[in-house]
């Protein structure tokens, strides 16, 4: 198993000369198997570029994993070449939308809808199939299989595990560790703190020994004291997850729209010092870097 | 079947607690007693208004909304917690294990989830799920969403703050609850009542005097005053038919024109067919008659329509 970080950048994407090194694309990896089988995880704005590089070698058959239907993560798809051309053959999965209790199809057609998209999704001339997803399920694509486990964001979220060629990835889409609403001395404290740790301890068991582990560490600890709640996790927070979970490497991503390419080398030496006695193995995510396993 | 209990997208105007009702519900005709005996058991029977549902809107229009203030709502209300637990361990969610709990809840769906969930249902409380007594539940809901929505608009016309637009929203919304209470519990009354109205050029709200005794306007204003909602709320339940009687009432000519405007453009059914004409005093408020008042509400299509989730959400099994 291979993997390529298409789009690495939190929230919106954020191109300029600021953002080269990890780049200014909107959440998209790039998972292929050892025969070149293809999954992509989330469909942001880091999408478009996998599409004309797929769009060269037609008919294209892909499976495409959207861990939440925030824009940052399904932005690219109407700008994903192969879902215009007879022939190719697109699955895509992702949560529902239990408001309107809807599929993901009907999610994703929201956007292509005609105040949004010239484009509408009956117009697409590809095979494309929808699958909602749902908590703790097991997709068996022959050459590969892909779990989900319902993470902690203000829209559903499923992190997906994917298990390919005898390696496992898992990527958390958004999430935040889940936390507890009541202060200590509150009644419903323990109550909540008991549920919060079985959750925590779910996401612990669930990705416990993966090879990579790609999480969403948009945030330092300094920045969020004021964003507790917006459903995203901090880089010493998902340092602490790895280390519990004793996962292979991890990749650092979603980076802050705002973060600039110094500010995240910044905080990548400062954390390469700090955890360096802590065993674990990480990197901060970089658009275009290819990792083969 | 769930009893239905109408629509709870409200908040209370001004202090709560129970107001004394200056307008009692008798606009047309002294009830006869054994009329008002039989409306006063049909209105006992109509469960309670729950005050939580105020709290959860008024959290959940503040962005920031604290999540512990939203769960201790929903947890001091049972019916609140039983509709939430149910929806969530619905198959649209899809989770992995079963919740027990509104922490349980809190944790695995988080802030925001919770708060469209829990204004969803705050919107509507329990709907028949099949129609019942000549009252097509569907269509009923569908037309006060055009009153409470075309209500809303006219409010904000007349240059009413946001806070009090959705008291405008509420009272559209709630107008026409007197056929709930006629439809669950003088079924056989308000069906031959809904029959007759059915025909062209008949007024349901007449029928009804004829057939009951009294209007669904009557007997909405009797649920009013057991539910202890805000006076403007429970005159405008009270004179959407009559708005002409009694002190003139912005709020009231409002939800009066608004019910004109969804008859006539057909959102749901009212019942009948008669759209009713403009009174001059209303024109005047507004300086435009019907048509003109449609060409200012380009955008009503589209509220009902998102007003409609809520409605589908309420019946969520």
């Amino acid at each position: 198993m291979r993997f390529q970080f298409r789009g690495t950048r939190g929230s919106l994407s954020a191109p300029g000369p600021y953002t080269v090194k990890y780049g200014g694309n909107t959440t998209c990896i790039e998972v292929r198997s050892d025969a070149d089988d293809l999954i992509i995880l989330d469909a942001g704005t880091g999408i478009r570029e996998l599409g004309i590089e797929l769009s060269q070698n037609m008919p294209v058959k892909c499976h495409l994993f959207v861990s939440h239907t925030h824009w940052d993560h399904i932005q690219g798809v109407p700008f994903f070449i192969p879902i215009f051309v007879p022939g190719n053959e697109l699955t895509i999965y992702g949560p529902p939308d239990p408001l309107t209790m809807t599929g993901i199809e009907a999610v994703l057609a929201k956007q292509m809808e005609y105040p949004h998209f010239p484009v509408r999704v009956a117009e697409l001339q590809a095979d494309i199939h929808y699958e909602t997803l749902s908590d703790g399920q097991t997709v068996d694509l022959g050459f590969a299989t892909v779990s989900t486990i319902l993470m902690n964001h203000p829209a559903m979220d499923f992190g997906c595990k994917v298990e390919c060629d005898g390696k496992t990835l898992f990527f958390t889409g958004d999430h935040e560790p889940f936390y507890n609403i009541y202060d200590p001395g509150d009644e419903d404290y323990n109550d909540y703190e008991k549920i919060v740790r079985e959750r925590n301890q779910g996401i612990v068991d669930f990705i416990h020994g993966v090879d990579v582990f790609i999480a969403d560490s948009q945030y330092t600890e300094e920045e969020y004291e004021t964003k507790q709640g917006w459903g995203h996790s901090t880089f010493e927070r998902t340092l602490s997850l790895a280390k519990e979970a004793g996962v292979g490497k991890v990749y650092l991503t979603h980076h802050e729209t705002t973060r600039t390419d110094d500010h995240v080398d910044e905080i990548h030496a400062r954390l390469k010092e700090e955890w360096k006695d802590s065993g674990v193995d990480f990197d901060m995510a970089r658009e275009g870097e290819v990792i083969q396993l | 079947m769930s009893l239905g209990i109408v629509v709870l997208l409200f908040r209370f105007s001004g202090a709560g607690g129970p107001k004394t009702i200056s307008c009692l519900p008798q606009p047309h005709v002294e009830l006869m007693q054994d009329v008002k005996k039989k409306l006063m058991s049909a209105v006992e029977k109509m469960p309670a208004f729950p005050k939580s549902v105020h709290q959860v809107l008024k959290l959940a229009s503040d962005i920031n909304c604290s999540q512990k203030d939203l769960v201790e709502v929903i947890k001091n209300d049972p019916v609140f917690t039983l509709k939430i637990l149910r929806l969530v361990n619905s198959a649209y969610f899809g989770l992995s294990r079963e919740i027990t709990s509104i922490n349980h809840a809190s944790v695995y769906l988080g802030l925001n989830t919770l708060k469209n969930v829990a204004l969803g249902l705050a919107a509507v409380g329990a709907i028949p799920k099949r129609s019942v007594a000549g009252l097509d539940m569907g269509a009923f809901w569908l037309h006060s969403l055009g009153v409470a929505a075309a209500t809303r608009m006219l409010g904000e016309i007349l240059g009413v703050s946001r806070d009090e637009a959705a008291d405008y929203f509420a009272a559209g919304l709630l107008h026409d609850v007197g056929k709930v209470v006629f439809a669950l519990y003088l079924p056989d009354e308000y069906k031959q009542a809904s029959e007759q109205a059915s025909e062209p050029g008949v007024s349901l709200y007449e029928v009804e005097l004829q057939v009951i005794g009294a209007t669904h306007a009557d007997i909405g204003a009797m649920l009013a005053e057991k539910w202890n909602l805000p006076v403007d709320l429970h005159d405008a339940i009270a004179r959407h038919h009559t708005a002409q009687e009694g002190e003139p009432s912005q709020l009231v000519d409002c939800v009066f024109a608004a019910n004109q405007i969804s008859k006539k453009l057909a959102f749901g059914s009212a019942g009948d067919f008669e759209v009713e004409p403009l009174p001059q005093s209303i024109q005047d408020r507004f300086s435009l008659d019907m048509d003109g008042l449609i060409a200012e509400m380009p955008t009503l299509d589209q509220e009902v329509e998102h007003a409609r989730v809520f409605i589908k959400l309420g019946e969520a099994q």
